[in-house]
């Protein structure tokens, strides 16, 4: 190459720079920034609560009863919550295998509750009320509903992101079985 | 006139008797509450996840910043309520980086781009002094 060929392309060189800068800037703008948020508590023993019986003739939700020895799914929902419908059948047929789900129902409210699980079923063996998401905040989810495998030690196994589906049952019950 | 008195004593002995929502009512000490504010400018809401809790609408946003204000209420330090949402939700609810291996890149690249730069303006001055 001839000295002057090289110090040409030098030139160009903070020009492509900057161009290539852009172009990961726009595409950084124009992509949705929607992220998946894991939970850092998988691992960690649940979070002290207690919360008060939501359903009458069900009882409340506290950390204490996931330490029973038996493992139970905590599921995050909300009967404002679409998605939530969807996997209702999924949680009733899980019930039905003897999986026991406790209900923590987000911003929700008595009648509204009992308007949505007598339309849908009722999947849950008791139902607390978390009005100011606090131990949602607390178990680092980001939205309902999920869905946390604890283990009979009260102990966070897994967080299941979004709907439970036909294909998830499989998952779950073998996440519950080593959990055991 | 007895009246009035009586009425204005009314309203002084007339504190706040139910308990404040701290979602949106500021904390009574604004040294607190800016302590409150600076922490919610910097931590990020999980729903609308390109704002800051301070601004955004979701009812979450308003959970943590109820959350922030009772737990600054308490006494604790603006750095201990960022470590612990960190720990739930990782570094990502935090608006601040800190510095560790994985973000040493962020830190040290505008050191590199800014000595870069110098390197060549210097270069560039002693050519032309030749």
């Amino acid at each position: 190459m001839k000295p002057n060929m090289r110090r040409g392309m030098i030139l160009w060189l903070p020009l492509a720079l900057v161009l290539s800068l852009f172009i990961v800037f726009w595409r950084g703008l124009m992509q949705p920034d929607d992220h998946v948020i894991a939970s850092q508590m998988v691992g960690k023993p649940l979070p002290e609560f207690a919360f008060p019986a939501a359903m009458p003739g069900q009882p409340g939700v506290a950390a204490a009863d996931f330490r029973g020895g038996e493992p139970r799914l905590l599921n995050v929902f909300a009967s404002w919550c679409l998605p939530c419908i969807a996997e209702v059948p999924v949680l009733m047929r899980m019930k039905a295998m003897g999986v026991d789900i406790a209900g923590v129902a987000i911003h929700d409210t008595t009648p509204a509750l009992e308007k949505f699980l007598g339309q849908h079923g009722n999947p849950y063996s008791r139902i607390g009320h978390d009005s100011g998401s606090r131990l949602q905040i607390a178990l680092g989810s980001s939205g309902v509903p999920e869905t946390f495998v604890i283990d009979g030690k009260g102990t966070i196994v897994h967080q299941h992101i979004g709907v439970v589906g036909e294909r998830d049952i499989a998952k779950l019950l073998a996440l519950l079985g080593k959990a055991r | 006139m007895r009246a009035a008195l009586a009425f204005a004593a009314a309203l002084l002995l007339a504190g706040p008797v139910v308990a404040q929502d701290h979602a949106e009512i500021s904390l009574a000490d604004p040294a607190r509450e800016q302590q409150a504010l600076d922490l919610m400018d910097t931590i990020r809401c999980v729903v609308c996840q390109g704002q800051p809790v301070s601004g955004s609408d979701a009812p979450m946003a308003g959970d943590m910043r109820r959350i922030i204000r009772e737990r600054i209420a308490a006494g604790d330090k603006p750095d201990d309520i960022r470590a612990w949402l960190v720990s739930r939700y990782g570094d990502w609810v935090s608006f601040k980086p800190v510095v560790k291996p994985a973000t040493l890149p962020l830190w040290l690249l505008p050191l590199a781009a800014l000595l870069g730069g110098l390197w060549l303006v210097m270069r560039r001055l002693r050519l032309r002094k030749r």
